[in-house]
Order: structure tokens, then sequence, then C-alpha cells
């Protein structure tokens, strides 16, 4: 083990998290907005609409997230006269355009059916009790359905969180600098990979405890009523 | 994109890109089965009264969920080598150069690591069993083991069916890391192919058709395990 | 205990790869296979190329048996450290830094560098007063010319193989005036180099001339003077381990002689096009 190589990149490295934590938190914050209408897609009645939801979420889920950064940062490329013709050829010269892309399509395909099954977990109890009291299709999703769903779906889209922190690392294939890339370029120059992934590992771990916390933390909050629920079950157990 | 590198035999792509295909499949298939046997394993212990098999499972699943694949498998490969051949050296005096095989290697990586995930889909999955039938089942006189292969492990199945579905999904992308330890398969030979040929376009397509390949017919497959599992559970 | 120990004694055996280094008379040697047309390979899966061809004469000229394995460059130099073969061959730079980690034999190929644009770039006809830099000793001429590559591609983005001899070029010398952007493999550089994403690339001829010969590289061209020296490194040499310094003098020898005789020229110019023969 190489201590000084340790100590002499570990500022480096550490530099890069914010490049790490840009690219991970726009995937996420505007995959889960495509997320919720991909999930509605296919939850949707609609024919077409749920045909295009459900291809999409297959090729994202079923293909390498390296492929797909491939396809989109190079692909472009080749298209370069059509995407200036459309005006499109602005954002996808940048890498991370194409980075944030490629993370957004395909956490937005994941999250889609982390969020449809908890919209079908959601009990169809309380669906007929608010049609029952006459609350609109619009409300009974806004009160009712989304907010069970979410509390349903937490656990499995905190998982998706770490996903991506870890994914952000397949950027540097891209000419992105963020940890991954800073720690690969060292190593190539040093040799050194052990001592160089273990710093880089570190981070990693360190950001994705502070995200398990964090969702354990909202959990918790979203479920106020979870222990007191308990409780009187097993009162009620007692009783009967 | 120029198919002509893509044909059969010698003169083409083609064989060695499904060879590679093949490696893929077949590290895949084998990491997954050593994922479900560490994913119980680990369940078992995060469902356990003892608080220290807790904290032990706890600890596995945060650090491999936690960390790239990439760095598990340099661990591994590049650690565990160097641990073999000290073991090898101090009690044998054997200084010859002694190696984990690759494939061995890249199947403990990737299991390790579906491992983790498969832990928290089969915990959740025991949780989702409802209590009374237990109960109700202790009531009737079934005994232990009964109550396992009867109540417990057909529901935890089909209720941990979609969750490993996801699994294997990604046990089939996260093959595409191992190149670098080495072994052949698509990911690798699609670089080669690409460094060789100056077609990185057309490697990469294949690569991505054949990965999809792969994942509809493993898709098929999972949506019959689950029909047969479901089989007499009344669905909304 | 004991079950245990002879288990682990079996298996210790059955994993030995036995590269045999202790005498030097069979060896193995890693290449990439991925870096044409120093060392790839052709599409019925056969390793070809300079190196294959060097490997196979020098191993000749050491009267040893040599098997060449094909690693990724990854893991390249951890398998080299670990024992996994015992030289490696694959176009690799012998630079200052890398020798604190492995040692190396004398050099066999010293490829000069050069910037190449898309034909249609402004830059297209650029020319430094010079052909040929030498950046061991940075002079008078040497500063002109790399003066002159500030003016040229100042404000521009040009596009370099991560952790090459290259990439040290461009942040010692035209970091300040340029944004650099860096690619895993050269591949995907001349694709962005094509999409018009970076102004330039840099790399070496023995890259480049091949390229421009056939239809991908008929919309480039190479412009400025070829480089070597300095950040540049000293020439391309078989990579070793520290240990084995015996073994990196047996290759120095081999490639020294191969040298004399004219072996390596035309070995450059079959693969190359051009003598990229370390004198």
């Amino acid at each position: 083990m190489n201590w000084e190589l340790i100590q002499e990149s570990w500022p480096v490295l550490v530099g890069a998290v914010p490049d790490t934590l840009l690219l991970a938190a726009s995937a996420l914050i505007i995959g889960f907005a495509l997320a919720v209408v991909i999930a509605l897609m296919r939850l949707s009645a609609n024919k077409p609409l749920w045909g295009v939801a459900y291809g999409y979420v297959y090729i994202f889920r079923s293909t390498p997230l390296l492929v797909q950064l491939f396809l989109i940062y190079y692909g472009s490329g080749q298209y370069r006269m059509f995407l200036e013709d459309i005006g499109l050829w602005v954002a996808f010269r940048e890498p991370w355009f194409c980075a944030i892309l490629a993370l957004t399509l395909n956490t937005a395909a994941y999250g889609s059916e982390i969020i449809r099954g908890g919209v079908q977990s959601v009990p169809w109890g309380e669906v007929e009790a608010a049609r029952a009291i006459g609350m609109s299709r619009s409300l009974l999703f806004r009160r009712i359905i989304f907010p069970i769903a979410m509390r349903q779906a937490l656990p499995g889209y905190g998982n998706e969180v770490i996903l991506m922190v870890k994914a952000t690392s397949l950027a540097s294939t891209i000419t992105i600098l963020e940890v991954t890339g800073e720690a690969k370029k060292i190593i190539a120059a040093t040799w050194s990979p052990i001592e160089i992934f273990i710093i880089a590992g570190a981070i990693y771990l360190f950001l994705n405890f502070i995200v398990t916390r964090g969702v354990a933390m909202l959990e918790r909050r979203l479920n106020p009523l979870h222990e007191t629920a308990i409780k009187d079950v097993s009162a009620g157990a007692d009783i009967h | 994109m120029d198919l002509s590198l893509l044909t059969w035999g010698d003169g083409g792509w083609g064989d060695e890109m499904v060879l590679g295909a093949l490696m893929t499949l077949a590290v895949a298939v084998c990491s997954y089965a050593l994922g479900i046997v560490i994913g119980s394993g680990f369940a078992a212990m995060k469902l356990s009264h003892l608080a220290p098999l807790r904290w032990l499972a706890d600890l596995y699943t945060t650090v491999i969920r936690g960390i790239p694949e990439l760095l598990i498998i340099y661990l591994v490969f590049f650690g565990g080598g160097a641990v073999l051949r000290t073991v090898a050296k101090g009690l044998f005096g054997y200084g010859d150069y002694v190696d984990l095989p690759i494939f061995v290697t890249g199947m403990v990586c990737i299991g390790l690591s579906a491992g983790a995930y498969a832990t928290e889909v089969i915990r959740g999955a025991v949780l989702a069993v409802p209590r009374g039938q237990i109960e109700a089942a202790r009531a009737v006189g079934m005994r232990k083991g009964l109550r396992f292969r009867r109540i417990l492990v057909p529901q935890v199945a089909r209720y941990a069916l979609p969750g490993l579905g996801n699994v294997w999904q990604l046990t089939l992308k996260e093959t595409s890391l191992i190149s670098v330890i080495g072994l052949v398969e698509i990911m690798r030979q699609a670089a080669v192919g690409a460094g060789s040929t100056k077609e990185p376009f057309t490697f990469y397509i294949t690569a991505f058709v054949l990965y999809l390949g792969l994942a509809s017919i493993s898709n098929r497959g999972f949506l019959r395990a689950e029909g047969w599992a479901n089989r007499g559970v009344r669905s909304a | 205990m004991k079950k245990l120990l002879t288990l682990a004694a079996i298996a210790a055996m059955a994993f030995a790869g036995a590269a045999q280094a202790a005498d030097y008379k069979k060896i193995k040697i890693a290449t990439e296979g991925a870096y044409a047309p120093w060392n790839y390979k052709d599409s019925s899966g056969k390793l070809i190329g300079f190196e294959l061809d060097l490997a196979a004469d020098l191993c000749k000229r050491m009267g040893i048996e040599c098997t060449v394995v094909e690693q990724a460059w990854d893991g390249i130099i951890p398998s080299l450290q670990a024992g996994k073969y015992d030289a490696i061959v694959a176009g690799m730079s012998i630079t200052d830094k890398r020798k604190k980690v492995i040692t190396f034999s004398r050099s066999y190929a010293q490829t000069p560098a050069s910037f190449v644009v898309g034909k249609s770039s402004k830059s297209a006809g650029f020319k430094t007063g010079v052909d040929r830099i030498d950046l061991t000793t940075v002079e008078a001429g040497e500063k002109a010319a790399i003066a002159d590559m500030v003016k040229e591609f100042g404000g521009k983005t040009i596009g370099v193989q991560t952790a090459t001899t290259h990439e040290n070029f461009l942040r010692e010398h035209l970091g300040k005036n340029i944004t650099i952007r860096t690619y895993d493999t050269q591949e995907n550089l001349d694709l962005d180099l094509q999409a018009g994403r970076v102004d330039a690339a840099l790399a070496s001829m023995s890259y480049w001339v091949p390229l421009l010969k056939t239809d991908k590289g008929k919309d480039m061209v190479a412009v400025g003077p070829g480089m070597v020296g300095g950040p540049f490194g000293h020439g391309v040499g078989a990579g070793i381990r520290k240990k084995d310094q015996a073994l990196a003098d047996m290759f120095s020898k081999a490639i020294q002689s191969a040298i004399d005789d004219g072996s390596v020229s035309k070995l450059a110019i079959k693969w190359f096009g051009f003598d990229a023969s370390a004198k």
C-alpha cells in the first residue's frame, strides 16, 4: 500500500465530488418527473401510450448504461448535420448534456417501474372509499393514490438513488472528469489501481451512506402512523 | 454501421460476438445462482434475533451496494490473488505464479454484488408473508420444517420474483465490467473489435442488440415463473 | 486444519498459471489486442500487429519460448506485478513516472506525435518553422514552435487519449491556453474529431499515418511539427517487473541487435508505413 500516493490523490478525488453529485442530482430530479409520466402511461388503458412506455422501459432496462451512453454521445455526433438543422446540436455537442440525458432516461425507466409497483400496491378499498365520498379523479390521484404510492415506492427509489450515484462513474467514458474519471486518470499515470480505487470506493460509500440514512429518515417521517398502527393491530388481536 | 464486419467464421466478427454473448450468459447465470444463495443467507441473518448477525448482514449490504462494482472486481481479483500467493508461498514455499481462475473470480465478484441486492428483495418478501398464516400453520400443528416448506417458501418466491427479476437484469449488465480481468464477454469483444477495425459503432450497436436479446429471452422466462408462482392467486 | 492445508495446496497447484520467470526459458508476454496497428486482432480472433511480429523476432533472438496472452489495458500492470505474465509488449511509452512502478527494456520504437484536424478546419494548413522538434532540451527553436501552437490552438478544444504521453505534453506546454478533453480510447477521440466536438486531436504518427490512408481518415489531415522527447517520453519499450532486471537486459540486447540489422525498421514500415524504429 502506497500511503504517499493515497495522501496525494484523495484531495483530487474529493474535489471531483461536486461533479458526481451534479450528474446524479440532475438525472434523479428530471428522471423522477419523467418516471411519473411513464408510470402513468404504463397504467393507462390507452394502448399506444402503454406500448410506447413499455417499449421504452424494456429497452433501457435491458441494456447496459455504458452502451446507452456511448450510443447517445457518439451516435449523436454521427448525425451532426441533422441535429444542427433542428437546432439541437448546441446541446448534444456538450458531454454534460449527453451524460445527464443518458442517466435521466435510464433512471426514468427504472423509476417508472418502482412507481408503478407503488401505485398498484395502493389498497383498492382506499380508492373505493375516496370514490364513495365523491372525490374527483384528479383529487383522488393527488390525495390518495400518489401519496400512498410514493410511500410504498420509497425504499425501492432509495436503491435507485444509490445506483445512480454509482452510475455517474460511467460518465468518465465520455470525457467528463467526475470521481471515477479523475481516479482513472491517476491510475493510468501511476498504475496503482488498488490505492486509488480504495479512495474512490470510500467516497462512493460515504455518499451512499448518506443517501441510505436520508431515505430511512424520510421513510420514518412519511409513515408517522406506522408504529401506532402496528400497536393498534396487536391490541385488536388481543381483544378478539 | 458496417454489417459486412459481422459475418460468421474467420472472415468476420459475428462468431466472436456470439461467443462473447454465450460467455456473458454463462457468467451471469452462475453469478446469479451464487447471488441468490448469498442473498438468502444474508436475508436470514437480517431477520435473525441475534444482533451481531444483523449487523454483519447490514455491513455487507451497505458496503457492497455502496461502492462501484468495478472496485469490488479489482479488490477481489488483484487483492484476492495476492492473498492466495502469500498463502501459497508462506505455507508451501510455492513461489511460482498462482492465480484465481478468471471465470470463478468474475462469478464471485458479480455474485457478491447480486447477493446484496437479492438480500433486500428476499428479506422484503419474507416480511410480506402475513404473520397470521404462520400462526395458523402453527395452530394446525405444522412443524417448523413443514411450515418453512409449505407456507413460507412458496409465498416468499411469489413476492420475491419481480424483485429477483430486477436483480437478474442488473447481474446480466454488470457482467460487462469483468472485461477488466480479461474475461472475453460481449463488452470486451466489442472493445477489441472496435479497436481493431476502427468501427466502434458497428460493435457497440451489436453489443446493444445482444444484451437486448439476452434480456428478452430471460424476461420471458421470468414472466412464466411469475405466472407459475401466482397460480391460484386472485389478482385485481 | 490439516485437511484445510491439503485442500489449499491442491487448489494452489490447480490454479498455478506457471509463468516460469526464474530461469527465463519460457515466458509469457502480454499485449492489449485493441490498438491497431501495434497489436490488435483480425476478424478470426487472431492477435496480429507490429508488436506481435516483433515479439516473435525478439524471442527467437533470446532463444526462449514465448506465449503471447491478451490482457485488457486497465489490468495490464497489476497483472504483471501479480506475475500473470513476465513482460508487456503493448505500445507502452517509457516515462519516468512509469519507471517508478516497473522497469523497461530499451526502446524499440520511437514515433513522433502530431496534431490532426479536419480538412475543412481553419487550422488545416497550420505549420511551424520546423518539421520536427525534440523537447528533450527546450531551446529557442522549440520555444518558437510551441508559441506557434499556442497561437494556432489558443482557446480551442483539443482531444487526447487519457494518461498518454500526449496528454502530458498538452498539460505541460499548452494547458493554460486550450481546453483538454481526454478519451478512453483513440477511436472515440476520432469520432469526436469527425463530429467537431474537438478542434484538433493529438496522437502518435504510428496511429495517424495508417489511418489517414484509409477511408476513415480521408477528411483529416496532420498538421504542425512531429514531436519527440521531453514529455513524450523515451520511446516505446517492453515493460517488465523490477525484480526481473535480468530479463529486461535480455530484451534490451535482443532489441539492440534487431534494430542494428534493420529488422525493426522493416517491421515498422510494414505496419506503420514509415520507419518508427528507435535509433
